[in-house]
């Protein structure tokens, strides 16, 4: 499972604070198993927001690792996308690249993504996410800056880059080339000047406590709380 | 004072020369072969930190013994090789050997050099090992945490490449280097002096001087290989023709020449030169009388 945890609220209102109209678009598996995603979310979130911005809607998808599906099922909401200015993405890492790859909006993580145990769900496609613990893809255009860049760095591209590509490997994407392009496209070169530039090493660590509700969570999730089965069929 | 700092601040047109440290302790080839030819042309020598990821003796080592010899001498620092504590603690280090002038570089990623199995360290980059270099010269290191001695008289600086496509992402970063703390620029080699004044009209508006990175270029064949290894970096026809035509003993000669022109051509643009002669130490005092330097 993809271990990720609510972005603070003080932090998910300062990365949305461009947008005045979102979608929020959240992932059915994981986050579901971490106490981070869900129906609760979406409702804590809708009502997190609609203080001063307009929740135009909400969508739950099974998998949004699975690209293909966050297109087919977002294509569906194409109205209501169009009257979007971004998107809020309830997922880990992985989710919010896919959604951000299928659809032209800004992505914004409501989650910061830690670690990576066990099964990691489909991830059938080429982002990755590393669980730094400190989601970037609100301001990098839904690209990561750890995972494209080979170097992993926060403050754009270094000298090695060379027709987009990196120095590293023949015919491998410079991350930065390809955030810089897709910040130009979306019109928001200026969120280079708000990325940290910083790491903090200590949010990628997964805590003893995390840990272990994450998966009793899941389980909980998976074993007793089946879709279909009543509190009165479980007590029998 | 930093000497470095001296110079560019009295306007004076400021040449830095750079030296590559050996694989090994024995200084004597680098000070005979390369600093002798350099010491007395050039206002600071910048010390390579591990070059393109290849093992050799460290920076502040061979900066040291610059400082020792009376020289200038610019410390180079990539973040390839040694987290955030370990970069702080080697500027002090070098601060209380006489070194004044620190060049900020990400680095080359590992995979370029002798050990590609090496752990990329990355902690910091250009940007943020100069945030540190700022803190620390106000008296505060990146945890917040106070020095008990302040190295204030750290001159900083970065590089830039004026051929990098795309500029706009170039002067970004430039932009950021500045507001991080940079006071100086070496740039890229570059060879087309058109491209030079696009990039210094651009980055003219900064008010941080640029020195102009120059590389000789020893034969076609080396132009090529730049033209398809080094990222942004254009050696155009004009120069490598004449280079073919030339004859093995000319050669020389005509690729100082080739410098020369180019030199002439940028030196109202910029504030001075870095001459990153790799191995042609013994031409540079003919290349800069040439050009009246």
């Amino acid at each position: 499972m993809v271990v990720n945890v609510p972005k603070p609220a003080e932090e998910l209102i300062e990365l949305l604070s461009d947008y005045s109209s979102l979608f929020i678009v959240a992932c059915g598996g994981c986050p579901i198993g971490c106490d981070s995603g869900g129906e609760p979310r979406i409702n804590e979130l809708t009502e997190l927001l609609q203080k001063n911005k307009k929740v135009i809607g909400n969508t739950m998808i099974d998998f949004l690792c699975n690209k293909v599906l966050v297109g087919s099922k977002l294509r569906y909401k194409v109205e209501q996308l169009e009257t979007a200015d971004a998107m809020l993405v309830v997922s880990c890492g992985i989710g919010v690249q896919a959604t951000a790859a299928m659809v032209d909006l800004p992505a914004v993580p409501a989650n910061d993504t830690l670690s990576s145990q066990g099964m990691q769900g489909l991830w059938p496609s080429n982002e990755r996410c590393a669980g730094c613990g400190t989601c970037y893809l609100g301001l990098t255009g839904g690209i990561c800056p750890i995972t494209s860049c080979s170097k992993s760095l926060l403050n754009g591209m270094c000298g090695g880059q060379h027709d987009g590509l990196c120095e590293v490997e023949e015919k491998r994407d410079c991350g930065w080339y390809l955030i810089y392009k897709r910040l130009k496209e979306l019109g928001k070169l200026e969120n280079l000047k708000k990325i940290p530039k910083l790491r903090d090493y200590r949010k990628q660590d997964v805590s003893d406590k995390e840990r272990n509700t994450t998966r009793w969570a899941l389980e909980k999730a998976v074993i007793y709380e089946a879709p279909g089965q009543t509190e009165g069929e479980k007590e029998e | 004072m930093s000497k470095l700092k001296e110079s560019l601040e009295q306007g004076k047109f400021t040449i830095t020369g750079e030296i590559g440290p050996p694989k090994g302790y024995d200084l004597s080839h680098c000070w005979e072969k390369e600093v002798s030819y350099v010491r007395d042309r050039v206002v600071a020598i910048n010390v390579t930190d591990n070059q393109s990821s290849v093992m050799r003796i460290s920076s502040w080592a061979v900066c040291t013994k610059l400082a020792q010899d009376g020289l200038e001498p610019i410390l180079q620092i990539t973040c390839r090789d040694r987290n955030r504590l370990a970069i702080q603690g080697d500027i002090l280090g070098a601060y209380v050997h006489g070194i004044r002038n620190i060049l900020a570089l990400t680095g080359d990623h590992n995979t370029a050099g002798d050990h590609p199995e090496s752990m990329p360290v990355f902690d910091l980059d250009s940007v943020s090992l100069l945030m540190a270099i700022s803190g620390l010269i106000k008296g505060k290191d990146l945890a917040g945490e106070e020095l008990e001695s302040m190295p204030d008289e750290i001159f900083p600086g970065a590089i830039v490449t004026p051929g990098a496509d795309p500029m706009e992402m170039q002067l970004i970063k430039m932009e950021r280097k500045i507001e991080a703390g940079a006071k100086f620029f070496q740039t890229q080699a570059i060879y087309d002096p058109k491209i030079f004044e696009n990039f210094m009209k651009e980055a003219e508006k900064f008010k941080v001087p640029v020195l102009c990175g120059v590389v000789i270029i020893k034969s076609a064949g080396m132009a090529n290989y730049m033209n398809n290894f080094v990222p942004g970096v254009v050696v155009p026809d004009e120069m490598i023709t004449p280079l073919k035509e030339a004859s093995k003993e000319d050669r020389p000669h005509k690729s100082v020449e080739l410098m020369a022109n180019f030199i002439k051509d940028v030196k109202p643009m910029c504030q001075g030169l870095h001459i990153m002669a790799m191995g042609w130490e013994r031409y540079v005092p003919e290349l800069l009388d040439m050009c009246e330097l």
